[in-house]
């Protein structure tokens, strides 16, 4: 059975097609990863499949109800927790929960018992009476995920749950979301993060320009691309070219990576690495930061279409 | 997934226990057989407009002390040219300002709908299964208790600058529903304006940019004899005018039906146009 069946969906804004023409299958009971870098028209596919957008054109059954003609139904067995945190920064963290319960169904003592055995299942019973908007960034994800279950839903978006939070509070969101899909919820899950969508999903989409430009398990996703890449810092910039043209003597998609001294390459053999550490070594580059590991979202992108995800921004150099 | 738990620090899985026992617990609790129904929507969500006038008690300081401050300097700078007297003024002058100050906090109710669009906490409300439009009648149930607040406000300082409403606490009381009740029709104006703008700012400088002449174009400072004509047609027609006069009389104890009717019709045309406008944007998304 299906927890998201979708064909076609197609949403504009303007001139900009935000989604041109996405198709998703989701079985129930799994985790769903949607990988994509941003305004690759994630959000807006979430925002259609929770009825919070009605699609150009195209159709879709969440749970065997049609987005459109069968809203009501449709958010009576799915919650949402968007990219920006989807609870009141205004109110307390135990006033969220009262709300939403009341508005779900709850008695008076009933919300009000529903919300501290949330506060106390997310570790949040110390912040409960504190406003929303005086909590950290990870008890706020986690008020967000314990909003979205005050009815156990059975499919939940999960849009970027995880974007800008630090590793702790990043492994804890990830223990909640394997927490749900024991208990049967069905997880469509937003990521910028092949990294996220290996943890999680059992299936991927990767989704580039509003439309899905690969599927399969995150295996097959990584075998697409190689085993694995090298990433590669010298220490001194004007020894990128070199430790450049050293790397493409033996590896494929070598690439120059944001700041001035990273370089990447597709190395699908542990041995020829050495290698290459020994032939820089030979023509004295000196190397800062040398390793093997996961292809990127980056590296995905650049097998699968050929360009990366994102062009670097200034921004971004200036975190490296 | 299926292929077993990833390898965790140890330290992680410490807390990913204990997560997933109280986890497991809260997941399985029973729900309730169905989601609350129109009214009690309705009221849940008023009940959070009164926790964030609780909560932020400075937005409903910032619409207050306007017409404080006007109150204050009307009376003082301009009444005893104007009437006579700064007491005499004040008589005339108080219910004007009660008023304004009411119509000045409707603004709010588009402010704060804007801003719950920009923060994303109304996609949460708007995917849950109860009825839709609960969110904004409930806001606006919410909102009169804020109306309500500032109107008190704006009586007091008048009682203590030396007001005494011949009709009493039930005439003042009577003033003070019929304002709020007209304010609650006034208020899905700016509802309308709080989904079809960019951003509070903006619903704000519009909002007040409609305010403002339309509280000064009319009988809550002076009397419409001595304007000219063009000017004095205005004022004698601004539905303000007449919500003015109404409180004045209600207040006073010799109350205007005709005024009231006026007023009452007015509010009940704008809930009639404004409220289906902000339902359907609302829904539209």
């Amino acid at each position: 059975m299906l927890a998201i069946d979708a064909s076609g969906l197609v949403k504009s804004f303007g001139d900009t097609r935000a989604v041109d023409g996405v198709d998703l299958a989701v079985p129930a009971g799994s985790v769903y990863g949607v990988l994509g870098p941003n305004g690759a028209g994630k959000t807006t596919t979430i925002r259609m499949l929770a009825t919070l957008l009605r699609p150009d054109s195209g159709t879709a059954q969440v749970l065997g109800n049609d987005i459109v003609s069968q809203g009501a139904a449709v958010r009576r067995s799915v919650s949402l927790t968007g990219q920006m945190a989807s609870v009141d920064e205004d109110l307390t963290g135990r006033e969220n929960l009262i709300l939403l319960a009341r508005l779900l169904g709850f008695g008076r003592s009933g919300a009000r018992a529903r919300a501290d055995e949330l506060l106390e299942a997310f570790d949040l019973s110390e912040a409960a009476n504190k406003l929303v908007k005086h909590f950290s960034g990870g008890m706020r994800r986690r008020l967000d995920i314990a909003a979205s279950i005050v009815v156990t839903p059975k499919l939940m978006f999960l849009d970027e749950p995880t974007t800008g939070l630090d590793p702790r509070s990043r492994n804890q969101v990830w223990d909640i979301i394997r927490a749900l899909v024991s208990g049967g919820t069905t997880i469509l899950l937003c990521t910028q993060y092949l990294d996220e969508a290996d943890q999680l999903a059992d299936g991927i989409a990767v989704i580039d320009h509003g439309r899905v430009i690969a599927e399969g398990t995150p295996a097959q996703l990584k075998t697409s691309v190689g085993y694995g890449s090298l990433h590669l810092r010298v220490v001194h910039p004007g020894q990128r070219e070199i430790a450049e043209r050293l790397l493409g003597e033996r590896f494929d998609g070598v690439h120059r990576g944001a700041d001035s001294t990273a370089l990447s390459a597709t190395c699908r053999d542990a041995g020829e690495a050495t290698a290459a550490l020994a032939a820089l070594s030979g023509a004295s580059v000196e190397v800062a930061d040398f390793s093997l590991g996961q292809p990127s979202l980056d590296e995905v992108f650049l097998a699968l279409t050929g360009h990366p995800a994102e062009e670097p921004t200034a921004n971004e150099e200036e975190s490296e | 997934m299926s292929d077993g738990q990833p390898a965790v620090d140890r330290s992680a899985k410490v807390t990913e226990g204990q997560i997933s026992d109280s986890l497991s617990q809260a997941l399985g609790a029973g729900a309730p057989a169905k989601p609350a129904g129109p009214i009690t929507a309705a009221f849940a969500f008023a009940w959070r407009g009164m926790l964030k006038v609780k909560h932020v008690p400075e937005q409903l300081l910032d619409v207050t002390i306007t017409p404080v401050m006007f109150v204050l300097m009307f009376t003082y700078l301009f009444g005893g040219a104007v009437a006579g007297s700064t007491a005499e003024y004040l008589d005339y002058i108080l219910p004007g300002i009660l008023v304004m100050s009411v119509i000045f906090t409707t603004v709010y109710s588009g402010i704060a709908l804007n801003t719950d669009l920009t923060k994303g906490v109304v996609d949460r409300f708007r995917t849950l299964p109860t009825w839709r439009p609960a969110l904004l009648v409930g806001s606006l149930l919410g909102d009169t208790v804020r109306y309500v607040i500032a109107g008190t406000v704006i009586i007091l300082v008048g009682v203590i600058m030396g007001y005494r409403p011949p009709a009493g606490v039930s005439g003042a009381a009577a003033a003070l529903g019929l304002v709020v009740l007209f304010a609650f029709g006034l208020s899905w104006v700016f509802t309308t304006m709080g989904l079809l703008m960019r951003s509070p700012n903006a619903v704000m400088n519009t909002g007040f940019m409609l305010i403002f002449p339309l509280t000064f174009m009319s009988n809550v400072f002076v009397e419409p004899e001595t304007l000219p004509d063009g000017l004095k047609w205005v004022v004698e027609h601004n539905p303000i005018s007449y919500l003015a006069s109404a409180s004045r009389g209600l207040m006073e104890g010799n109350m205007d039906t005709n005024d009231i009717t006026v007023v009452l019709v007015t509010a009940a045309v704008l809930t009639a146009v404004f409220a289906p406008i902000t339902g359907r944007l609302y829904r539209r998304g």
